[in-house]
């Protein structure tokens, strides 16, 4: 009996050890969970600081999630294809192209009512030509949307004429300017942000809930396992790069319809750069494999709270600029930071 | 014997009070081959970043370099003090020349601008010492992996390294690069180097060390001169227990000979593989020997679709199938366990859980889509329990496992499809001992339940030790077949004359 308290004591010990290693562990996955979205609400409690009380105020909050809506659209189609580990530049261009072929459309009286899927129709189709180059023919990502960015810009001018087309009354503006009313009178979302958030929760169901999302994952972290596992790696490629076209085409009906006109020259000029920002922040990997869509959505708030706040401080436009890229580089050193330790390094 | 230049006097390291070495002596003489053994975690690699100076050791060790206490520090520190390592993977740069390689990080410059050709003759005279075939000025790129090793060791002998430290060195070389490298590491150890020889294999330890240490858990278990190093002892000091029954073969061989399962005629791609036949029955393990290069992978790659053929019949339990991409494969029943599981095998950020349900994903799926979740929970116990798989949870990710784990995940993910037909490619490499005799064991019960197994494996004591019969082939062909009679066992030196072609001299 005299020798057992020393070993319980070892054993307590040790066992100390343990609980504190996990609980570590736990504290290290929440913080990983939870990845940008302190980032976010830093900002905009300093925002709200800042503007004396300003940003937090119904109508600001339906500025900025009005504002966020059509670049989280994008950020979502994005995210599937950085999760495989490509790129997609050319969401802007399709954007621009498919709100072309909608107001066109839209302009016919008996077909008029057919713009919405025609728009959602023409960005698919250009994402599932820009996955079939990709899977098919095995050409970098990078290189083949590098080419649609510029072809795809060029046809969505051609498709007005080089014009801008106007239709004043084109059929469901609501989605673009209206209000979804939750409590009359006091609280409503715009129809741009209930658009972006079914968004997002179809794309967590598809990417967590779906055999083809862990399939989506499994392609990013390792193609060539991917293929030896006997995963379909083409048909993965050309749904993530169709998921990212059909993702541009909503987001070119949505501004149609915010806006009752597009031009095929200037409309969704460098979105890309803002959906991609958007995922980065997001903690998605360059590389594939690692992310959430969940953090895409925090990633486009970030950007677009800093856009709304910077100008309810009064930042002059030029500042912004300076701000919010130094601001995407300090976000992904944190987040560089954070993520040591984790399995890739 | 002369002076030690190396002694390591209760060297200690711990990481988050967890100890991965404890007080460990280690005393190595100039001139002599030092082999470093141990199961994957007993230490080797932490003892090795030591003396490389990437970790520092916890306070009250020492180290002394020919008599006089060191303290290695920052990844600079070790070749300061004289110590080089050549890691598995080698640490060149593919698209530098191999004077540019060895001169890395120490460039010779004239008034800023980079001296290329004195670089190229200062390593000249050592690429000669080594019996170099390839010139300064080549692009590594060029070089084969044994040309690669000899480029690193150039560089350790230009940096004046007295210590080389090398890590299973042989993993990527064929037997003949392996032959002359054995060959340079005794000409340095009669230069008077030190050489720490790291290694999982025997029959390397065997030829090279004039003194195994051993090394489990942390601890220091063992060091043997050289003629008291034998096979039993040094594994019984690895694992610390009787290895009597390490390879097992319970199933009987008899069993399920005269209904074969895979048949394969004619297999070819054209280059590689230039048409070989093979039959493996239920319940069958039989083995496919051969030197590196001779073509093994590539068949079992033709057989399961993943890569085009350009002839060859497949049939399946006598009837004739297509198999064109490794999906049909599996499919089919045929499951094929890769010999690269990091960079063919496993998602290494996802979880143990998906690694494993991945190939039943869809055929578990519910309406054809939507994971179903409770099933892949439990298939993931499931495998844990049953391969007894180390990991706190099925949920962290396979990359943060210990290479035997890992393989028992890859290797879960096979036999959730139930395969009627099982290729395993080099199933225990990188696999520490105890690891290694678990995956004997469950070759051998799918063998018990009537599985096909088709185990290719460059470790013939492996082969024989746990095959029914064995195929040898010998540069794209098949060379022979090695059975067991009543009389004789299978025997090595059987396969060798057969994968070397000695036989045909023989005869």
């Amino acid at each position: 009996m005299h020798d057992s308290p020393p070993k319980a004591d070892t054993a307590t010990a040790a066992g100390l050890a343990a609980a504190q290693e996990t609980k570590r562990q736990r504290i290290r996955l929440v913080i990983r969970a939870a990845g940008m979205l302190p980032v976010l609400l830093i900002l905009c409690g300093g925002f709200h600081f800042l503007s004396e009380g300003r940003f937090f105020t119904g109508q600001n909050l339906g500025i900025v999630l009005q504002q966020a809506a059509v670049n989280t659209v994008l950020a979502a189609g994005m995210t599937f294809v950085i999760l495989t580990g490509g790129i997609d530049l050319s969401v802007g261009s399709i954007l621009a192209a498919a709100a072309m072929a909608g107001l066109t459309l839209s302009k016919l009286p008996e077909l008029g009512m057919l713009w919405l899927p025609a728009a959602l129709v023409t960005g698919l189709g250009f994402g599932v030509v820009n996955g079939a180059l990709i899977a098919l023919l095995r050409l970098p990502p990078f290189i083949v949307t590098l080419g649609s960015l510029t072809a795809v810009r060029g046809l969505a001018r051609l498709l007005g004429g080089d014009t801008t087309v106007f239709n004043p009354s084109i059929p469901y503006a609501f989605i673009g300017n209206g209000s979804l009313t939750l409590v009359p009178g006091i609280a409503s979302i715009p129809w741009l942000s209930v658009i972006a958030l079914l968004v997002i929760l179809v794309s967590w169901l598809v990417l967590r809930r779906t055999v083809l999302g862990v399939h989506i994952y499994a392609v990013g972290g390792n193609e060539s396992a991917a293929r030896l596992a006997g995963i379909k790696v083409w048909a993965v490629l050309i749904f993530v790069y169709g998921v990212s076209g059909l993702f541009a085409g909503l987001g070119g009906a949505m501004q149609a319809a915010r806006l009752y006109a597009a031009n095929g020259l200037q409309l969704g000029q460098s979105y890309e750069l803002d959906a991609i920002t958007a995922v980065i922040l997001g903690g998605t990997s360059f590389v594939g494999g690692i992310g959430s869509i969940w953090g895409t959505l925090v990633g486009a708030l970030i950007i677009a709270v800093l856009s709304n706040g910077l100008i309810l401080v009064g930042v002059s436009d030029i500042w912004q600029y300076v701000i919010k890229g130094l601001v995407i580089i300090g976000a992904v050193a944190l987040d560089r930071y954070r993520l040591q330790g984790s399995a890739r390094t | 014997m002369n002076d030690p230049i190396l002694e390591m006097r209760g060297v200690s390291k711990s990481f988050f009070g967890i100890k991965a070495l404890r007080a460990v002596d280690l005393t190595v003489h100039a001139g002599e081959i030092h082999a470093l053994m141990g199961e994957n975690g007993a230490g080797k690699s932490t003892l090795m970043k030591i003396l490389s100076g990437a970790y520092r050791p916890d306070p009250g060790g020492e180290i002394r370099i020919e008599g006089s206490p060191v303290r290695i520090e920052g990844p600079l520190g070790g070749r300061a003090a004289g110590i080089s390592i050549i890691y598995q993977e080698l640490s060149l740069a593919p698209n530098l020349s191999v004077a540019e390689n060895i001169y890395l990080g120490r460039e010779i410059s004239r008034s800023g601008l980079l001296a290329r050709g004195a670089m190229r003759e200062g390593v000249g005279s050592i690429l000669k010492r080594l019996g170099a075939d390839f010139l300064p000025s080549t692009l590594v790129a060029h070089l084969s992996m044994g040309q690669r090793q000899l480029v690193e060791i150039a560089r350790a002998l230009h940096a004046k390294s007295k210590i080389l430290i090398m890590d299973e060195p042989t993993t990527a070389l064929s037997a003949g690069e392996s032959a002359r490298l054995f060959a340079l590491i005794r000409q340095l150890r009669a230069e008077g180097l030190a050489i720490i020889y790291i290694s999982h294999r025997m029959d390397e330890v065997y030829a090279l060390g004039d003194r195994v240490t051993v090394l489990r858990d942390g601890r220091l278990v063992g060091s043997l001169d050289k003629q008291d190093i034998r096979a039993d002892t040094i594994v019984r000091l690895m694992v610390g227990r009787d290895v009597s029954s390490f390879y097992k073969k319970d199933h009987d061989p008899e069993a399920g000979r005269g209904h074969p399962v895979l048949a394969a005629t004619d297999m070819a791609d054209g280059q590689r593989v230039k048409g070989c036949s093979l039959t493996v029955h239920a319940g069958e393990v039989v083995g496919l020997a051969g030197l590196i290069g001779a073509g093994r992978t590539e068949l079992a790659h033709l057989i399961i679709g993943a890569a085009p053929r350009t002839s060859g019949r497949l049939e399946l339990e006598g009837r004739a199938v297509d198999i064109r991409s490794p999906g049909a494969a599996l499919e089919a029943g045929i499951a094929y366990l890769t010999e690269d599981r990091k960079a063919l095998g496993l998602f290494l950020d996802m979880s143990c859980l998906d690694n494993i349900n991945l190939a039943v994903l869809a055929r578990d799926a519910k309406l054809g889509w939507f994971l179903d979740r409770d099933k892949a929970r439990e298939r993931a116990d499931r495998a844990f329990a049953g391969l007894s798989i180390r990991a706190a949870d099925v949920g962290v990710p396979a990359g943060g496992l210990s290479g035997g784990n890992q393989q028992k995940v890859l290797l879960s993910r096979l036999l959730a499809i139930a395969p009627k037909v099982l290729i395993l490619d080099e199933p225990t490499r990188g696999v520490d001992v105890g690891a290694k005799s678990e995956i004997y064991s469950i070759i051998d019960n799918l063998a018990k339940a009537g599985t096909a197994v088709l185990v290719i494996s460059s470790d013939l004591p492996e082969i024989i030790g746990i095959c029914d019969r064995v195929i040898v082939m010998r540069s794209g062909l098949v060379a022979g077949e090695v059975r067991r009679t009543e009389s004789t066992q299978l025997s090595q030196e059987d396969i060798m004359a057969l994968a070397t072609g000695m036989e045909q001299l023989d005869a």
